[in-house]
């Protein structure tokens, strides 16, 4: 390693141009990546991490423009190049790997046909580049390189796409490696498998990185140092370990504290959130532009612009009260109204539900032989990768999608019709949903006050006065204020969205709510209010709900029981703490250590093969035995295992009897202290 | 309830202080008064209307006084586009002329409007065996030519202006239905329209209250085309004589009356009757083009 440095940058400063006005977006960013090095960039959406990255290369948008300072490449600066140099600066010495692989690689182009392509314009052709790019797809670890070679982009998974996204980045051995989000949209099997090789390949390469993300767990277990972004300016940086664990800037602390953590469940307090919103692009920022939502902000905050201090070790933090940051008093109070737990009858019993579609005149088992049941106030997790069947499931529930016959859903004691049009108005009312896009469940033609009072029409069969009292009242209980009821939903933010969106659903006072991953479209401090909201209704309304996610964390938070598909099937249902904490299925070990953790504290690592097999064509036997690492034998492929208690309430559908599968993962479980 | 959370408290929710302030029909405003194809589009389209509601008053002979002393007389001073064969002042005609087309053309292009998304809403909305059923009777419908309907439809209805209105609206219908049925389709799959289903809204509401105001701006861009071509469509079917009756002054009409005299010369009679149907189809397009690009920006 040389002291070189691959990437950097002084003052730089980044202005859009909208509405004829130019409206910074960086604000004298200093930010240096020694050679080899990885760093992470972190913050909310709308921080300016992604202009950094476009900035390097010079692919601004058109209206964006550098307003000043500088960024030198590998010791040359980007300012001066000529548009012939900054060509050959992109071939040569710097790759960028984005969030979409599938809107990254030229759909009508096969995979070979673009990787040679890389090496043609070095240079190399014919079948020395053929090999190449056969050698490159080796070096991401994909097996059987010749055949991917003849496939085009949509016959591969999207994490294969994402490999070679990421073998076409290497392609020119850059000696700077943007990757802006690269796994964000994976499944979380997918995205360990692709951070897993990111990791290898760094120890391979020599290449510096610069890793974009907001997943702070991510960016933990890949990077060496950090910084965090707010409004356009580093607020802090320092080694990963001394930020995560020691953070010196309030907006790191509040961002750290947003996130449930330790297997942290509802019934144990609340998350902390951050008050208020980011500053606008191009908001005059007069003194700390964190002040405003900063519990430990003084007059002199608001007065004063911070400079970066240094605290020594290589640190920074852009605080006056650096040294109290973690002092930051909770935005939100932690504690909450104890409730009993209760036992009351089952408000949803599912029996035996099955849904099969048919796919080229193959029936595809979307949801096979699924039993559940649920008590009021009670959350059930639904978990697995995509393409497992949850939202199926979902749909069957509210009955947008007609389950095959046999199957049956009670609701409170009473039959639910499997179509939506023949439940009655009682029933329709009891089972509502919040959508995963705020954008495409809210009609954008519509104002919110006409959203939320035709549910209250139709769901509460209210009307007049008492509707508009009733508003009043919904709009409060998800925290929204008169002054929302009058606008369009483009006008709100996503989390405000979100509430809008909980609140319909709430608008007829509803048994069960399924939840369809409602916050993985927003930011980790919207996150955690949306997720307390949640928690806040429920234990006020007694609802029950349905709650399907990709984040384990978010799941464990709010989940009572958990049940683990796999291709439609359940193969693990229990209470939360029971599956979370083992012994569980083997996929769910799988889905366990596949989430990346803020504290590194990595006790276990399985890693499944491949991809979730076709539901058209599931495997014979168990279908998890093809990707299975705790496989036992030819049993697992011809016979299909019953789902068994293992513990009261606590079944697993897996060969390998429950005390051999405690024998097995007990020291993986070994929590840190 | 306590203040636990806190959006609530704060000033104003987060819109950039930018573009965004604006409503999307504000946007789309904007950008026509800014969009030079609009502009000038607008600018020949108003002329002709103005023609059409005041043209009357200010031309300066009875576009239908003959004369026949002074017929087929070339552009002059006193008669500037010259005469026709029954001594009829062109330019007075040629003025007057837009005022039928512009009544015609614009009734059949809103009746085409609303059939046709009326039709688009329901196959787009009910798929299935509506839509193969509907989606195909459409397509032959579209197969057969303009005049072949409007001749079978004046032989049967007899010729007036509500004739030919009927005729261009119902077989411009199948193709504003069909550039509907699109849009409706990527719209009911969003799940605004799943959430109007969970709380029983009945189809009608669902199409009309849910759907129909975010499919708008496709059906004022295809409007908009339409109207060009119906325009070019009432000039044709009255060229034919199937179309607007004399003695009106209408363009395609004077048109025929008058193009057996290119032949001895007389090239005003027919010339500036073409150019003004020329000038208004360009005009509808331009008009079209600048709404297609404010709203596809």
């Amino acid at each position: 390693m040389t002291d070189k440095n691959a990437l950097e940058l002084k003052d730089l400063s980044v202005a859009y141009r909208v509405g004829r006005r130019n409206r910074a977006v960086l604000r004298n960013v200093n930010l240096t990546i020694k050679a080899g090095e990885a760093y992470g960039l972190v913050g909310e959406s709308g921080c300016g991490k992604s202009t950094v990255a476009l900035s390097v290369v010079r692919y601004l948008p058109r209206n964006g423009s550098i307003t000043g300072g500088s960024i030198a490449l590998d010791g040359k600066d980007v300012m001066k190049l000529d548009a012939e140099a900054l060509r050959r600066a992109r071939a040569d010495s710097v790759s960028m790997v984005y969030q979409d692989p599938g809107k990254a690689l030229n759909p009508s182009l096969r995979i070979g046909r673009q990787l040679t392509e890389i090496f043609e314009l070095a240079g190399v052709t014919g079948q020395a580049a053929e090999d190449k790019a056969v050698a490159m797809l080796n070096r991401v670890r994909i097996s059987d390189p010749a055949s991917v070679m003849q496939r085009y982009p949509h016959q591969l998974s999207g994490g294969m796409q994402q490999r070679v996204a990421i073998a076409m980045a290497l392609a020119n051995d850059p000696s700077m490696l943007i990757l802006d989000e690269p796994t964000t949209g994976l499944d979380a099997t997918v995205e360990a498998e692709v951070l897993d090789l990111i990791g290898q390949l760094r120890r391979e390469l020599s290449a510096s990185i610069l890793f974009i993300s907001h997943n702070l767990a991510v960016v933990s277990n890949m990077c060496d140092r950090v910084g965090v972004l707010y409004a356009g300016m580093l607020v802090e940086e320092g080694s990963t370990k001394d930020v995560f664990n020691d953070p010196r800037h309030p907006y790191t602390v509040a961002l750290l504290r947003c996130l449930p953590r330790g297997g942290q469940r509802k019934d144990q307090g609340r998350l902390d959130t951050i008050p208020g919103f980011l500053p606008g692009i191009g908001a005059n920022i007069v003194g700390c532009a964190f002040a405003d939502r900063c519990a430990l902000a003084t007059e002199r905050c608001r007065a004063e612009p911070p400079p970066l201090y240094e605290l020594g070790d290589g640190r920074l933090s852009r605080c006056h009260y650096h040294d109290k940051a973690q002092s930051l008093p909770r935005a939100t109070p932690a504690e909450i109204a104890a409730t009993a737990p209760k036992q009351a009858p089952p408000v949803l019993q599912v029996e035996g539900l099955n849904k099969t579609y048919a796919s080229h005149g193959r029936p595809l088992r979307a949801v096979k032989d699924v039993s559940v049941s649920l008590r009021p106030g009670e959350t059930l997790g639904l978990v697995g990768e995509s393409g497992s069947g949850k939202t199926t499931f979902a749909r069957l529930l509210l009955g947008l999608v007609a389950p095959d016959d046999g199957g049956s859903i009670e609701l409170e004691g009473k039959q639910l019709a499997p179509r939506l049009a023949s439940r009655s108005e009682d029933q329709v009312k009891a089972v509502q949903i919040v959508f995963q896009n705020p954008d495409s469940a809210l009609n954008r033609s519509h104002s919110i006050r006409h959203i939320l009072s035709r549910a209250l029409k139709r769901l509460g069969g209210l009307s007049g006065k008492t509707l508009d009292t009733r508003l009043e009242e919904l709009v409060r209980s998800v925290r929204l204020t008169d002054r929302h009821l009058a606008v369009k939903p483009r006008q709100l933010s996503g989390g405000l969205k979100q509430r809008v969106a909980i609140a319909r659903a709430f608008a007829g006072d509803p048994r069960i709510v399924v939840c369809d991953e409602p916050t993985s479209a927003l930011d980790v401090s919207v996150q955690a209010a949306i997720l307390n909201l949640l928690a806040d209704l429920q234990s006020r309304q007694d609802v029950s709900y349905i709650f399907i996610s990709h984040d384990l964390g978010v799941v464990r938070y709010l989940s009572d029981k958990i049940a683990v598909l796999y291709l439609g099937r359940i193969m693990e249902f229990g209470p939360s703490e029971a599956v979370f904490s083992g012994p569980h299925h083997p996929y769910t070990e799988a889905l366990l250590s596949a989430v990346p953790k803020l504290d590194r504290t990595e006790s276990s690592r399985i890693r499944l093969d491949g991809e979730i097999p076709s539901a058209a064509n599931p495997p014979t036997g168990c279908v998890f035995h093809t990707r299975c690492p705790r496989k036992i034998g030819a049993i697992c492929e011809t016979q299909e295992p019953e789902l068994t208690e293992a513990q009261p309430g606590h079944t697993i559908r897996c060969h390998i009897p429950y005390a051999e599968l405690a024998r097995l993962q007990k020291p993986k479980i070994v929590e840190p202290a | 309830m306590s203040a636990t959370d806190t959006p609530a408290s704060l000033p104003a929710p987060a819109p950039a202080p930018d573009t965004a302030q604006r409503s999307p029909w504000g946007e789309v405003l904007h950008s026509l008064s800014r969009s030079g194809t609009f502009l000038t589009g607008l600018f020949i389209l108003l002329f002709w209307v103005v023609c059409a509601l005041f043209g009357q008053h200010f031309v300066p002979y009875d576009p239908l006084a003959s004369d026949i002393i002074d017929a087929l007389t070339p552009p002059a001073a006193d008669h500037w586009f010259g005469t026709d064969q029954l001594g009829r002042d062109v330019f007075s005609r040629v003025i007057v002329g837009s005022r039928d087309i512009l009544t015609v053309a614009p009734l059949a292009t809103i009746l085409a409007t609303i059939a046709g998304t009326a039709l688009g809403l329901v196959i787009g909305y009910f798929r299935g065996i509506v839509d193969d059923i509907v989606s195909r009777v459409l397509e032959a419908f579209m197969a057969i030519p303009v005049v072949i309907i409007a001749l079978l439809a004046i032989v049967a209805l007899g010729t007036s202006k509500i004739t030919v209105i009927v005729v261009i609206g119902l077989s411009f219908a199948p193709i504003i239905a069909r550039t509907v049925r699109s849009a409706v389709l990527a719209e009911r799959e969003l799940d605004y329209v799943a959430a109007a289903k969970l709380r029983h809204e009945g189809a009608l509401h669902t199409m009309f209250v849910e759907i129909l105001p975010n499919v708008i701006p496709p059906i004022l861009v295809e409007t908009t085309v339409r109207l060009g071509y119906a325009i070019f469509a009432v000039a044709t079917l009255s060229f034919m004589g199937f179309g607007i009756q004399p003695p009106s002054p209408d363009w395609g009409l004077s048109i025929s009356s008058n193009y057996g005299m290119i032949g001895g010369g007389f090239w005003w009679t027919v010339l500036f009757d073409a150019l003004a149907i020329a000038s208004l189809v360009i005009g509808v397009n331009l008009v079209a083009d600048g709404v297609h690009g404010a709203f596809n920006d």
